[in-house]
């Protein structure tokens, strides 16, 4: 077990370092460096940076030295927690990214708790009650959900939700809040707003796991220990939640590690769409403008998340089955 | 002889599937008695493990008892006919584990690999006895030792595939015992272990049986594990019972000729050196074609082109227990 969790912290150390290196390769691609990009920026828009100023930079980073110098430069002030500047927004990144870095991570946790508790259910019913009418019905929603896109999806339920219940589902917040300070008041208007794009977002997720779930279940309901379970006299309710469900919850505590940053990166245009102030849209923004301190921070942060993310699902993978505690299967 | 303990009454269990209907069982009916071992012997696919698990009322969809009685004698005298409760039920589920108990071929892929042993011992225990988690425990451990299990206080927290093959076997006996019940039903309970462990397997089913005066069911393709263990044996082929009776009168003077076939295929000590081992020609026909007649004929070297083929024969009684399904039998009183 120890030699199993050593494993993991020390593959996720290395790739967490593959990771900045990666990253800092993405920082230099751009054929003009980043300073030269702030000053042709400022004075496009009319501003000048002194040509100090920009020296100053230029020597923060080492931008006149070896790569190897510039690397480490920057991964110091990366690691105390100095990100630079957004030359676009013409704030500190850690400004930019500000609520939005929370507000993404409590919509993919939200987007993720609903996948759960959505697919778990419906995957346990349409295996157990294989080729019924419920089990069609969520066959045929299921493919729907994984074949429409979730930008369209977004786009139907915005229109609907304007025609019918004449309600706007863009964004996270009413127009009187969003530039409030925070308050009671808007946490709830937070709340209001978040089921939607929770749902919108966790949707392909759930049509994905009911099928695995759905699956891996039809395979464990056929072995031996659950015919077992039943000869000791278990009532089917009980025989079917505590074995056979136990072991095809696997892939559900796998699904975390790839979930975390999907819902960042892969909801860029749901993000969009709906006018969602997260992290993903920022993400498109910054690379469009070649603003590469913000872009490199955004990959940067999604890089550790999945690192984080798999680590978590490695953990609780030990915790759910034996036998990778007990060191039987690598 | 005293009543018996379980009667089953001319059972069929049917599968439905997409395909068409395949009759896993197809008209058995035996007797158990309690302190004797009925034998059922067959090859792969004769509805060996369907009749056990249609006792039990534990028979997989599409598959579904169609017919038939399964009569149980409880411990007050009265008779519960297993077929007619519903299989989800109170009372069917304290017969399963409690009044009869199923140890399955499988012994690695028949634990959970995800709980220790102890807790499946302990969750048996609980469902048929009103024990405390601690008392239940120690009764796991009991259980444990009782079956031959060396250390079972450490045992009772490992996890199945911590176990060898023949104590995983044993942890199988404990957990179908753990509800005290009166009929133990093995289904090939040592086809999966090497010689050695099968025989200490089977000395244990022995002893436990002496001691508890079990009623057993042991099923098996083994003709030796019959020889050895069983006193009546009933003969299985394509879910028809072709032939039953006690153990000697099987051996000694057997009446169907898939009986004989089946005992010529059992290596011999005694064969001179490379001497080819009898086998049964042709191979076990497709479920969904199921030959007309006796299903044996197309691989019986004494079938009666014309007569096999078309009926199925009845069942003569030959002596006073033996009792076979042949044509050959039929013959003209003299």
């Amino acid at each position: 077990m120890i030699a199993y969790l050593t494993r993991r912290v020390v593959l996720a150390a290395i790739t967490i370092w593959a990771i900045t290196a990666v990253t800092f390769i993405i920082l230099k691609l751009p054929p003009v460096d980043f300073v030269d990009a702030y000053v042709a920026q400022a004075s496009s828009t009319g501003s000048s940076i002194s040509a100090a100023e920009a020296d100053a930079l230029r020597a923060a980073y080492g931008l006149n030295e070896s790569y190897l110098v510039q690397y480490t430069k920057w991964l110091s002030l990366v690691a105390s927690g100095d990100f630079g500047r957004s030359f676009e927004y013409g704030r500190p990144v850690t400004e930019v990214i500000g609520d939005r870095l929370w507000l993404t991570v409590l919509l993919s946790l939200g987007a993720i708790v609903v996948t759960w508790t959505m697919a778990l259910p419906i995957g346990i019913y349409s295996a157990v009650r294989q080729y019924s009418w419920g089990d069609y019905i969520f066959t045929f929603v299921g493919f729907i959900g994984l074949a429409v896109p979730s930008f369209l999806l977004a786009l139907i339920v915005m229109y609907f939700g304007l025609r019918l219940f004449n309600m706007s589902v863009g964004g996270l917040f009413s127009s009187d809040f969003a530039l409030a300070p925070w308050s009671w008041a808007k946490l709830w208007d937070l709340m209001k707003h978040l089921p939607v794009p929770m749902l919108i977002l966790a949707l392909p997720g759930i049509a994905q796991l009911v099928r695995i779930m759905r699956a891996n279940l039809l395979d464990e309901l056929r072995r031996p220990y659950v015919m077992t379970a039943r000869a000791r006299g278990l009532a089917e309710r009980k025989v079917i939640m505590k074995y056979p469900v136990r072991a095809a919850m696997n892939p559900f505590a796998s699904t975390i590690g790839y979930l975390l940053p999907y819902t960042v990166s892969g909801s860029i245009i749901i993000s969009i769409v709906l006018s969602l102030p997260t992290v993903g849209p920022l993400l498109l923004r910054s690379l469009i403008a070649q603003d590469m301190l913000l872009a490199s921070t955004i990959i940067l942060m999604l890089g550790i998340m999945t690192v984080i993310g798999t680590l978590l699902s490695d953990l609780l993978l030990m915790w759910i089955d034996p036998r990778i505690r007990l060191g039987q299967l690598k | 002889m005293a009543d018996p303990i379980l009667s089953i009454r001319d059972l069929h269990t049917y599968f439905f599937a997409d395909e068409g209907v395949v009759r896993a069982v197809d008209g058995t009916s035996f007797d158990l008695y309690a302190g004797q071992t009925l034998g059922i012997v067959g090859e792969s696919g004769c509805g060996k493990s369907v009749t056990a698990r249609s006792i039990l009322r534990i028979v997989d969809r599409p598959g579904r008892i169609v017919s038939g009685e399964i009569l149980l004698r409880r411990a007050d005298g009265s008779v519960t006919d297993m077929v007619k409760l519903p299989a989800d039920g109170r009372e069917a589920r304290a017969i399963r584990g409690g009044e009869i108990g199923l140890v399955f071929q499988e012994p690695m892929s028949s634990l959970s690999a995800f709980h220790t042993i102890g807790n499946q011992l302990i969750e048996a225990v609980r469902l048929h006895a009103p024990l405390s988690k601690k008392q239940a425990r120690a009764r796991a451990i009991e259980l444990l030792a009782m079956v031959g299990i060396p250390r079972p206080e450490q045992r009772v927290d490992a996890y199945s595939f911590e176990l060898s093959g023949g104590l995983r076997q044993r942890v199988m006996v404990a957990l179908a015992l753990a509800g005290e019940p009166r009929v133990l039903i093995a289904d090939e309970p040592t086809t999966a272990l090497d010689v050695t462990t099968q025989a200490q397997i089977l000395e244990l089913i022995r002893s436990l049986q002496r001691d508890r005066d079990l009623a057993v069911i042991l099923i098996t393709h083994d003709m030796g594990v019959i020889a050895e263990m069983a006193d009546d044996v009933v003969v299985m082929y394509l879910g028809k019972e072709v032939e039953k009776g006690p153990v000697d009168a099987i051996f000694h003077a057997p009446l169907h000729p898939y009986t004989r076939a089946l005992l010529r295929s059992i290596p011999n000590v005694l064969a001179e050196p490379r001497e080819k081992l009898a086998t049964i020609a042709g191979s076990i026909p497709h479920p969904f074609a199921r030959p007309r007649g006796c299903p044996f004929h197309p691989r019986c070297t004494e079938a009666i082109q014309g007569l096999c083929d078309v009926a199925f024969p009845e069942t003569f009684d030959v002596g006073a227990q033996q009792a076979a399904a042949c044509h050959l039998l039929n013959k003209p009183a003299a």
